[in-house]
């Protein structure tokens, strides 16, 4: 099987609100920095795929008016995943391994300050059921977060560690929008906002874009003597009634874990796309991560860019390999209510 | 109970979402010109090319537009459609002409209304040049524009047009 | 490079309205037709790639999640494409693409667009603040291109008329189509109303419902299955505003064509390619993607519509199954395409049939003409 290598990522700082910044103005930066890194331009990428949502700008084609931030002449092969990146990630990969390309640039951006994100992830619910009630996102994650604190998987106090370690780690994030620490007793006396979730267990609002390059093994070393390898990536999805899922567990993150056997992994560092409090503590017990540092960047609680941060929790693990000369990462992806679809990807550094 | 028995298969349900709109830093600098009845395109560094309306990139080259052109209000039809429907949610009567007006200088068009002319008389390669509101309507907008007329200058090679790289 | 073919396609039947059936009813009917076509099973199924144009035509955010269990994704991977109107092709080119990587053995991929459930001419005309409000629809944005395609190469104005009347005389061959107009002719299309100079009403493509599915799997997979080998596919992007570019014979097309013939190792696509479906939304798109795909030199498309050479019965039929024009459910336009060509080389087209169709293009394209996706499907492989 070919091999594929993570070999460059940038990310702008997260804003809560970019404000005069559009999207394209946001993306360049971080596309150019990522070609910057590597001494490279458009011209030597062989695929392209981004991840973004129309419903987050308001307007239809989002991706196209991305497409402004890329060099497109000559033509690029390029597509889109109306999806997290981590996804654009994914098609990314398979383009690589099938030989239609040795390079793919893949980059997501997204802007939640600009409309109201509650109200724009009802509509991922079933529309003649569900979306009519207008059921916000923390409604949904709060009914996670009840059925895993009644059945004793998690407790609040590992919700609690959560949102205060994240705070902590955020310290050292350059990128992070939240930096600020957080006492116990503040994010005790912090109101609900869907009970048990309070407005600390929540993800802020955020913005901003992200850029990562990608390549074969051959074209790897070009680039560096010490790639991150893409060991293992693996997706599932799981129904989209809520009714007749198991929210104590999660079967989808379970199959990937075996398949991509995890369980034999010694792992360094983990980024887990937890946009909230509870969903840390679950993953980290799900995935028997033990002791492993998680979210050393601060993870979705301090910045959380939608269409982006899936893609940034595997950039971050990336990072961590690369500058801490570690072994072993592991990174998660997630979209929909209630961790309904999720990815898994194993980075390994070469030594 | 509704007085109106009929079953039916389907029922509107409205979804309504309320949107910050940003124009971007490019578009801001260009509509605080056109409020003082300026056009301003940007050009590429590196291919040079003039963009109008600008909007922060050369997507052939992936960059920001930095340097600013300033242009005049007078261009050419580059090409157009007589429109027969109307638009929803503009009062304008149909027919009416819609082009692709290629300000002098700019290396792209953008669409806008012909006027002032029979529609039979419209072809491609028309000079025209910007009607515009009276001053003191104008705002942050291209609608400052009423419409392009024609001006009595001889027709453009629209073929010439072509933007190459210098 | 792993081979992957088609060896089933499913589709819907096309109408303006399809009210007997929600979203995930039509995506479902779709994948039936498919899955049965293919005589597999759903444990056979690795892999979901949905793909549709844009979520505001339903109301519905990123639907792989809504519509999970009726595509049969629950448990396995399933990945969401949007490229505009080119989307159904390069939906699928990605879920091919699964099997070349050697991923995955079999795919089940879909493409769907319900428009009777929203107004896709509001999701596509937003009311941006700082700008004219004069955009009239999706015709009004490409018939300019049309006129320009018309002043360069001096074509008269019954081309369009034939391109249109012709498509739907095919689609009364096809009883899946939308739009069935007996007696069609291009008397009845010039008669019809001027909509945005130079197309007329029956030049313009219908606004449908409907769903295109097909299972796409790798070489040891097929076994004694009818197949449609993907001897090429590739995807090609421009920008949209970008100096210099042609909208009228746009570079991605030129280029997305060269790429796919010399895949499947094409030197005169129109000696070698037996039929084409391409993606022609309004009529004049015929002769002018004629000429971007290499069928002929720039100024001769309009020629070869002209003599009937894209007739059924001509030497390059052309939207066999009445194409863009006759059903358009957006997202999945470019998929019924492909899938279609993949049923002449099958040679499951039943009433629309090309004799002895060898090899067929699948065809592509959206946005402002900048997206392109496209495929040679073949009854042998590369």
């Amino acid at each position: 099987m070919k091999k594929v290598a993570i070999v460059g990522y940038a990310q702008h700082k997260i804003l809560p609100n970019a404000g005069a910044l559009n999207e394209v103005e946001l993306l360049m930066p971080v596309v150019h920095k990522v070609f910057a890194d590597l001494g490279i331009s458009q011209d030597d990428i062989g695929f392209t795929c981004s991840g973004s949502c129309d419903y987050l700008q308001g307007a239809a084609f989002a991706f196209v008016e991305g497409l402004s931030a890329i060099q497109t002449h000559p033509p690029i092969k390029e597509s889109h995943v109306e999806m997290d990146a981590a996804w654009a990630l994914y098609e990314s990969i398979l383009k690589v391994k099938m030989g239609d390309a040795e390079t793919a640039l893949v980059y997501g951006f997204g802007k939640s300050s600009p409309g109201n994100l509650d109200s724009i992830i009802s509509l991922q619910m079933d529309p003649y059921y569900i979306s009519p009630l207008w059921p916000d996102r923390v409604s949904l994650a709060a009914l996670q977060a009840r059925v895993l604190l009644e059945q004793k998987i998690i407790t609040a106090e590992e919700m609690m560690a959560a949102v205060v370690e994240s705070r902590k780690h955020a310290a050292s994030n350059p990128n992070a929008l939240i930096t600020d620490l957080l006492s116990e007793d503040l994010y005790n006396s912090n109101n609900y906002k869907s009970s048990p979730l309070r407005a600390l267990d929540c993800p802020p609002i955020s913005d901003g874009a992200s850029a990562m390059i990608i390549a074969s093994e051959d074209k790897a070393f070009e680039y560096t003597d010490h790639p991150i390898w893409i060991e293992g990536i693996d997706h599932r999805i799981e129904s989209s009634n809520l009714g007749s899922r198991d929210l104590a567990t999660s079967p989808t993150i379970e199959s990937s874990a075996k398949l991509l056997q995890l369980e034999n992994i010694n792992f360094d560092v983990a980024e887990l796309h937890t946009q909230f409090s509870h969903e840390l503590p679950f993953l980290q017990k799900l995935l028997n991560l033990g002791d492993v540092p998680i979210n050393l960047s601060g993870g979705p609680l301090v910045g959380n860019v939608m269409m982006c941060a899936g893609l940034d929790a595997i950039g971050k693990t990336y990072e961590s390999l690369v500058k801490n000369q570690l072994k072993h990462g592991l990174a998660h992806a997630t979209s929909g209510p209630c961790l309904q679809h999720n990815m898994l990807v194993h980075l390994e550094r070469q030594s | 109970m509704s007085s109106d028995q009929t079953p039916k298969d389907y029922r509107e349900s409205l979804i309504h979402l309320e949107y910050q709109y940003t124009a971007g830093s490019a578009t801001t600098t260009f509509l605080n010109q056109v409020k003082e009845g300026r056009l301003v395109g940007q050009a590429c560094p590196k291919c040079k090319a003039v963009y109008v309306p600008p909007r922060g990139s050369c997507p052939r080259d992936g960059i920001a537009t930095t340097i600013e052109v300033p242009l005049t209000d007078k261009g050419c039809i580059e090409s157009f459609t007589v429109v027969h429907i109307p638009i929803p949610g503009n009062p304008i009567v149909p027919p009416y002409v819609c082009a692709m007006v290629r300000l002098d200088k700019a290396n792209i068009s953008f669409l806008h209304l012909i006027q002032g002319v029979e529609i039979e008389d419209i072809r491609i390669g028309m000079r025209v040049q910007a009607v515009w509101k009276p001053k003191e309507e104008w705002t942050h907008s291209l609608e400052n524009i009423k419409w392009f007329a024609p001006i009595d200058e001889p027709d453009i090679d629209v073929s010439t047009l072509r933007f190459k790289e210098a | 490079m792993i081979q992957a073919g088609v060896i089933g396609v499913g589709q819907t039947n096309y109408d303006s309205k399809r009210r007997d059936v929600s979203m995930a009813g039509l995506v479902r009917e779709a994948i039936d037709h498919a899955m049965l076509a293919a005589d597999v099973d759903w444990d056979a199924i690795d892999a979901v790639v949905l793909g549709k144009a844009p979520d505001m035509f339903e109301g519905v955010v990123m639907p792989e999640l809504y519509l999970a269990d009726a595509i049969g994704a629950v448990g396995k991977p399933v990945l969401r494409v949007h490229t505009a109107g080119s989307v159904g092709g390069s939906t699928a080119v990605i879920a091919a693409s699964h099997v070349c990587a050697g991923e995955f053995k079999t795919v089940l991929t879909v493409t769907f667009e319900k428009q009777s459930e929203s107004n896709a001419t509001w999701a596509l005309s937003p009311r941006y603040p700082y700008s004219p409000h004069i955009n009239a629809g999706a015709g009004g944005y490409f018939a300019p291109f049309i006129r320009e395609y018309i002043r360069r190469y001096e074509a008269p104005e019954h081309i369009g008329w034939k391109v249109a009347a012709k498509d739907r005389q095919n689609a009364l061959k096809n009883p899946l189509a939308h739009l069935q107009i007996p007696g069609i002719d291009e008397k009845m299309v010039s008669e019809t109303p001027m909509l945005w100079e130079p197309l007329r009403y029956l030049e313009s493509c219908p606004s449908s419902d409907g769903a295109c599915a097909m299972v796409i799997t790798s070489e040891e997979m097929v076994g004694s299955r009818k197949v449609a080998w993907i001897n090429g596919m590739a995807l090609r992007s421009e920008g949209t505003l970008s100096a210099g570019r042609d909208e009228v014979n746009p570079q991605a097309g030129i280029d997305c064509a060269k790429d796919i013939y010399q895949q499947a190792g094409i030197q005169n696509p129109r000696k070698e390619i037996d039929c084409a479906e391409i993606y022609v939304p309004f009529s004049w798109y015929e002769p002018m993607w004629l000429e971007n795909l290499g069928f002929c030199e720039l100024g001769e498309g309009w020629k070869l519509t002209d003599e009937g050479v894209t007739r059924l019965d001509g030497s390059l039929p052309v939207n066999m199954s009445g194409g863009v024009l006759s059903s358009n459910p957006i997202g999945a336009s470019g998929m019924i395409r492909f899938g279609e060509a993949a049923l002449q080389v099958m040679g499951l087209a039943e009433d629309h049939q090309v004799e002895d169709a060898n090899i067929a293009m699948g065809h592509a394209y959206g946005g402002a003409a900048q997206f392109f996706a496209m495929w040679i499907v073949s009854s042998s492989k590369n």
